[in-house]
């Protein structure tokens, strides 16, 4: 019983994580300027990342490879960020100036 | 089930691809390509429970190492010549 409840768990989180990452490509392909591409692209991966690994996690009983998993998990959660972080101060130092409006004059 | 996730993975990478290859801008380009890295990471963790192979997971981590120090180094790289270029238009 237990076991099909962890399953059913770790197939949700498994579906929602895939959910999450192609959300994240379609919107780093689609949206309108760097900035806007740019908030899909690291906000998905964040979380398309806790997903996916949680839910492989919950797959493998506790053993060397949930270790693994979980080493994986806090270094992409670190890193992540940070290069989004580093990604976005280069471009605004080099000039790329966020527009508020260039959305409707696209549309 | 792995198999779903993993061509979720591959298309968002394809995706990815697309915009490194017509980013306008080159830190379009970058945030594609660590947005690959990062899927890549992701999709040897899930092909290593997909084959039933976990050594995968030492290839995952060494992904993920080598995809944040490549996107530091070249976002230093891309800032430096920017600003060894702009210093003699600013004197």
């Amino acid at each position: 019983m237990v076991a099909v409840i962890i399953d059913g768990l770790s197939w949700a989180l498994l579906t929602a994580g895939a959910a999450f990452v192609f959300v994240g490509g379609l919107g780093a392909l689609r949206l309108p300027n760097f900035y806007t591409r740019m908030h899909a692209a690291s906000l998905t991966d964040a979380m398309g990342t806790i997903l996916i690994l949680t839910g492989i996690m919950l797959q493998s009983a506790l053993s060397l490879p949930t270790i693994k998993l979980l080493a994986i998990l806090g270094f992409l959660l670190v890193t992540g960020p940070t290069a989004s972080y580093a990604l976005a101060n280069a471009a605004l130092l080099s000039g790329l100036r966020p527009e508020a409006d260039s959305i409707e004059h696209q549309g | 089930m792995y198999f779903v996730v993993a061509v979720a993975i591959l298309v968002t990478m394809c995706l990815a691809l697309a915009r490194a290859l017509g980013g306008p801008t080159v830190y379009d380009r970058v945030l594609a390509v660590n947005m690959f890295g990062t899927k890549t990471a992701l999709l040897l963790a899930v092909l290593a429970f997909m084959f039933g192979r976990p050594d995968f997971l030492d290839l995952a981590l060494a992904y993920a190492l080598i995809n944040f120090i490549s996107v530091l180094a070249v976002l230093a790289f891309f800032q430096n010549r920017r600003t060894n270029a702009r210093q003699p238009d600013e004197i």
